[in-house]
């Protein structure tokens, strides 16, 4: 398992005071939180700063951690020594305040599971009513699957209480209907699948939040695609036919002539499904091609003699 | 559940594309009081339609806005009027990279 430096997350130094290290969480949630930030990475981070917030900000956890030593590397393989945390003792507390959902298995290793939340957060309102509560969760389906309508399991973990009174994490697997022309932050409706409703009563509903699955070429803004499309020098110039992947298959796409980086060719309507279609974009990144033989760079030179090009003067991209 | 269950694919519906939306459903769909909803109605962050709160009518729109400003209050502790800037912010911000895109070169293929 690796070893986490909390402090390293947090961007503070060991010996910073509790108010430091509220201060530097605060600031760090705002910067990471994902309904905010543009970050790509921002949820991972948003949840390593409240994990890592979780251990600092308590003074039990913090001094139990400090006592590993401050030999330890990010990312290297670490094993608790025995016993290590004899004479802690951990109060559940309340949970990292972020939206933390599931913490490292270092964290767990070293403090347990104890109160923190699992990945099913529960609404608190409405005690004990016949029906049971809707819940509420947030599921992560490909592209493609808005793109096509799909069926996908999905795996739910939630709380209980078991039999001997404590709780404990169980699974809960679903086969679920993505509807086609789903977007990135919707909710979709599962009547009836929430938790049971006590004595015979009626289930609440359950309610998924849908998230695209990060992918290698695609990302999508709202109803909108986008793929950065790598062109050749000659291609953006003189202007080509180039095959283009689409999330529904291969297409040919014109690039016009004198093309620079940046430039965004539409595809209309081919953005996810919907009534309201989105448009599909290829974004040109021009990709220089390297020059390793003595006829590639002689190629090059050949290339400059035909110009009289200052990128400088001429302003480059733009002209 | 239960074992026979497991097989059948569940049918789900997206919410934000219905119409409309009674002040019950919202609170349903984003798991939060009513008297909640009503303390976001009075910022301003989402406009149901009708005077009184049980002839209010939100659209679907609306659940976006009261989930992302339930998460904005319990993770960067904000009140009800903070989450309301944030989220006008957060609209601006959309709006602006919106246009920067068209007035940025765009052809049609």
């Amino acid at each position: 398992m690796e070893f986490k430096d909390y402090y390293q997350v947090m961007g503070v130094k060991r010996d910073a005071t509790q108010d430091e290290i509220k201060r530097a969480y605060r600031k760090l949630a705002r910067k990471y939180h994902p309904d905010v930030s543009k970050e790509s990475d921002a949820e991972q981070r948003f949840k390593e700063v409240g994990e890592a917030y979780a251990v600092l900000k308590d003074p039990e956890k913090r001094t139990a951690y400090d006592q590993l030593g401050a030999d330890w590397k990010k990312g290297q393989d670490f094993r608790p020594p025995p016993n290590w945390d004899q004479g802690f003792e951990f109060h559940g507390g309340d949970s990292a305040g972020g939206g933390a959902e599931e913490f490292s298995d270092f964290f767990e290793t070293l403090f347990g599971r104890g109160d923190f939340r699992g990945g099913f957060t529960r609404a608190d309102h409405g005690s004990f009513t016949a029906r049971g509560e809707d819940t509420y969760a947030k599921i992560v389906v490909d592209l493609q699957d808005s793109y096509l309508g799909a069926t996908r399991s999905v795996t739910l973990k939630h709380t209980e209480i078991g039999a001997d009174g404590r709780p404990a994490v169980r699974n809960r697997t679903l086969s679920v209907k993505i509807p086609k022309g789903v977007r990135s932050g919707q909710h979709i409706r599962l009547a009836k699948q929430g938790s049971a409703g006590a004595g015979g009563g009626e289930s609440g509903d359950l309610f998924l939040e849908i998230a695209f699955r990060p992918h290698p070429n695609f990302h999508v803004e709202g109803k909108d695609v986008y793929l950065n499309l790598r062109v050749a020098p000659w291609e953006a110039e003189l202007g080509a036919s180039v095959k283009t992947s689409t999330p529904t298959g291969d297409v040919d796409l014109t690039i016009p002539p004198h093309s620079k980086t940046g430039r965004k060719l539409r595809l209309k309507g081919r953005g996810l499904p919907g009534k309201e279609p989105g448009d599909f974009y290829a974004v040109l990144q021009i990709a220089l091609p390297r020059a390793e033989t003595d006829d590639q760079k002689a190629a090059y030179r050949e290339f400059a003699s035909s110009f009289d090009f200052d990128p400088r003067r001429d302003g480059g991209d733009r002209q | 559940m239960t074992r026979e269950k497991r097989n059948n694919v569940f049918q789900s519906e997206i919410i934000e594309t219905r119409r409309e939306m009674s002040l019950s459903d919202l609170c349903e769909v984003c798991t939060v009081t009513s008297e909640r909803v009503v303390q976001l109605v009075d910022e301003g962050l989402v406009e149901p339609e009708g005077r009184e709160p049980a002839e209010w009518r939100f659209s679907g729109r609306s659940v976006r806005r009261v989930v992302v400003a339930e998460r904005l209050s319990r993770d960067l502790r904000l009140n009800a009027a903070g989450a309301a800037l944030v989220l006008e912010l957060l609209d601006e911000v959309k709006q602006l990279r919106q246009r920067l895109n068209r007035l940025e070169e765009t052809d049609e293929s």
